[in-house]
């Protein structure tokens, strides 16, 4: 298995995918960096998947550039792009067993048997699956199935690894403790990674970057915690994380909502309706008036209050009419806060905890 | 629900509580359900176990009406008996192997084309195999007779100077029930191959198998249940086939259902009727066994799958 050193950068140019009118990616630029994991990130149909079918070969595009450490992949046959994929449902043989499935690639490549062996040895051990080399595939759990999947994408030395929502059909819990094993796999043989999913927790967990997808662009692409920290559009916003949206107006260099002026340390658009989107746990309720300073304090009529065991989420309205939610932990200092329904109360949200962000 | 340890004698009376009223539903319950079964077995009895056994009990009596083994002794003294089977052998693998040849690259093209254009062509398939086999072996006769449709257009275009012998023989029997049996094979291979997921393919192109080696170690093995389950069909329909080569074969091919029907209409030989019957069961079970014994371990981890 290749170490850190031997990872390859992947470099996208112009990539084009059309069905008909209807078009499915346009003009799409992305590099990911040697040994990077790099997540695709977006709703059905945002076209995340078919841009990996693309970099694997089952999909032809209609224009574009694949490069993999500088080498035109994008014209290359599926079988000889040497690229490992963990398929959605795993597609594991089911007429082999474990080993001859993780034998499968090395087999087309005529590795001598006793290779194979160690090889296979090697990367069952690795995914910690050592001795179950001769279980069916339909005897595995769900957890071992995608571990075989792994090993059998890692096995030869690929030069770089695609992953389809890998994680999907796991339970919640199996799932969290995949994402933790997947990223510390990834980190020990530090192969250039891209993968697909709809869970916006899934990326934030696992990714070095992310690209967030919609309607077959790329609306934003960051580190996981810039992306959460500092959404650029209003899509980014909603699909990390929850977000409260305040409609406010830009003029003359501030931020105005309901005649009152905001303060943020956000860049601001150009002039005209915005959005000031704000996390649910960045929200305060202010208790007395002597821990304010008078900044960004809104009134509100508390709606709801709804338990939730270590955190509450208050949800209250704003004098506009806007619904605004409030998350915080359940610690007693807080609980005594705990507005009631009908409530009036002072919200406060901090300058540095908001951001602007445009329609689209 | 006490959670303080109880003493063993309680213990042991909780171990006990309704057992003897829930062993006694439980025992009511598959006595409800024998007897919720039993329209079934006793149908099965009445129409399967029965005749088989009555035509097992009359193979061992001769025309006389004695216990005699002569109805057996018959197959290894008489050559035309011999000559029978070797003819219904014969015919039963080359038509196998002729659907086979055919209908699965017909199978894997239906699998392969959108589902629209299948279901079109599946209409082809499907249509002649609503029509009854009189019908389309008679139609058979038409297009193949000396002086059918293929003779004629055949000397009319100047290919040929004699009728090619296509009916009244072997090779009328064997282009008869190769077109009637088709369907058989065509049906449960389209069916599984249509349930190879696409991305078993897929995962083998992407780890570096071609096309060629993708089909090979990939979509033939998972489509082998499909084969499978069409070979025995066509086969064991082969084995009893008797309108087709009744009239495809003009009385030059015998074959071994219609020995029996000489047997028991014309000589009204009751005992030697069932005698053949019972050789053609067992063999066909025996080669059932055997075929399960070579495909079944493959088979059925692909089923499994």
């Amino acid at each position: 298995m290749s170490a850190a050193q031997s990872a390859l950068p992947i470099s996208m140019r112009g990539i084009t995918k059309r069905y008909g009118p209807v078009s499915v990616l346009a003009d799409l630029d992305l590099d990911v960096a040697p040994g990077e994991f790099l997540t695709l990130l977006g709703p059905s149909g945002s076209g995340k998947t078919t841009l990996l079918m693309i970099i694997a070969g089952f999909v032809r595009a209609n224009a574009g550039s694949v490069k993999v450490g500088g080498e035109e992949i994008i014209t290359m046959p599926p079988h000889k792009r040497n690229i490992g994929m963990v398929f959605q449902n795993y597609a594991l043989f089911p007429h082999m067993n474990v080993f001859q499935n993780i034998a499968f690639p090395l087999k087309q490549r005529r590795v001598g048997a006793k290779e194979t062996a160690t090889k296979v040895g090697r990367a069952l051990e690795l995914v910690q699956l050592s001795g179950l080399g001769d279980r069916r595939v339909d005897q595995l759990s769900g957890g071992q199935r995608q571990r075989v999947a792994l090993a059998r994408a890692i096995v030869f030395e690929p030069r770089i690894v695609l992953m389809d929502e890998p994680l999907s059909a796991l339970d919640k819990s199996l799932r969290e403790h995949m994402q933790i094993e997947l990223r510390s796999l990834h980190r020990r043989l530090g192969m250039t990674t891209v993968y697909v999913t709809h869970d916006q927790r899934e990326a934030i967990t696992m990714s070095d970057r992310i690209a967030v997808m919609n309607n077959g662009r790329i609306e934003q692409l960051d580190r996981p915690e810039a992306l959460y920290a500092r959404p650029k559009t209003k899509f980014v916003a909603s699909f990390i994380g929850e977000s409260n949206f305040i409609p406010v107006e830009c003029k003359d260099g501030a931020v105005w909502y309901d005649g009152q002026r905001l303060q943020t340390t956000s860049e601001l658009p150009s002039a005209g309706q915005h959005w000031l989107v704000a996390r649910p746990e960045k929200v305060r309720v202010a208790g007395g008036a002597s821990n304010l300073n008078g900044a960004n304090v809104l009134q509100a009529v508390v709606r709801d209050v709804v338990y939730q065991g270590d955190s509450f989420l208050c949800y209250a309205v704003l004098a506009g009419g806007e619904q605004i939610a409030l998350r915080d932990y359940c610690r007693s200092d807080v609980l005594s806060l705990i507005p009631s329904a009908g409530a009036q109360i002072r919200l406060q949200i901090p300058a540095e905890d908001t951001t602007v962000v445009t329609e689209r | 629900m006490t959670a303080q340890v109880a003493d063993m004698g309680v213990l042991a009376d909780r171990g006990a509580l309704n057992s003897a009223r829930l062993t006694q539903d439980a025992r009511r319950e598959s006595l409800t359900f024998l007897a919720l079964c039993s329209p079934g077995l006793i149908l099965v009895g009445l129409i399967i176990v029965l005749p088989i056994g009555w035509l097992f009990w009359l193979s061992f009596f001769d025309e006389s009406g004695a216990l005699s083994g002569a109805n057996y002794a018959r197959f290894f003294e008489q050559r035309s008996y011999v000559r029978t089977f070797i003819t219904t052998f014969q015919v039963a693998f080359l038509v196998t192997g002729l659907t086979v040849l055919i209908g699965y690259p017909l199978s894997y093209m239906l699998s392969q084309i959108s589902r629209r254009a299948a279901a079109i062509c599946m209409i082809f398939v499907i249509l002649p195999f609503w029509t009854s086999v009189l019908v389309r072996t008679y139609a058979w006769l038409v297009i193949l007779q000396r002086k059918g449709l293929v003779n004629t257009w055949l000397m009319d275009l100047g290919v040929i100077d004699q009728p090619l012998p296509l009916a009244h023989n072997f090779t009328g029997v064997i282009i008869g029930m190769t077109h009637i049996l088709l369907p058989f094979m065509v049906l449960p291979l389209y069916g599984s191959m249509k349930s190879i997921d696409t991305d078993y393919l897929r995962a083998g192109m992407n780890l570096g198998a071609s096309p060629t080696a993708t089909f090979w170690q990939i979509f033939f093995p998972l489509s082998l249940p499909g084969l499978a389950a069409g070979i025995i069909m066509v086969f064991v329909l082969c084995l009893g086939f008797f309108v087709t080569p009744a009239l495809m074969g003009g009385g030059n091919v015998i074959m071994w259902a219609m020995r029996m029907e000489q047997t028991t209409s014309l000589y009204a030989n009751w005992g030697a009727g069932s005698a053949l019957g019972v050789v053609l069961l067992a063999v066909t079970l025996g080669l059932l066994a055997l075929f399960h014994r070579l495909m079944g371990a493959r088979a059925t981890s692909v089923w499994g799958g």
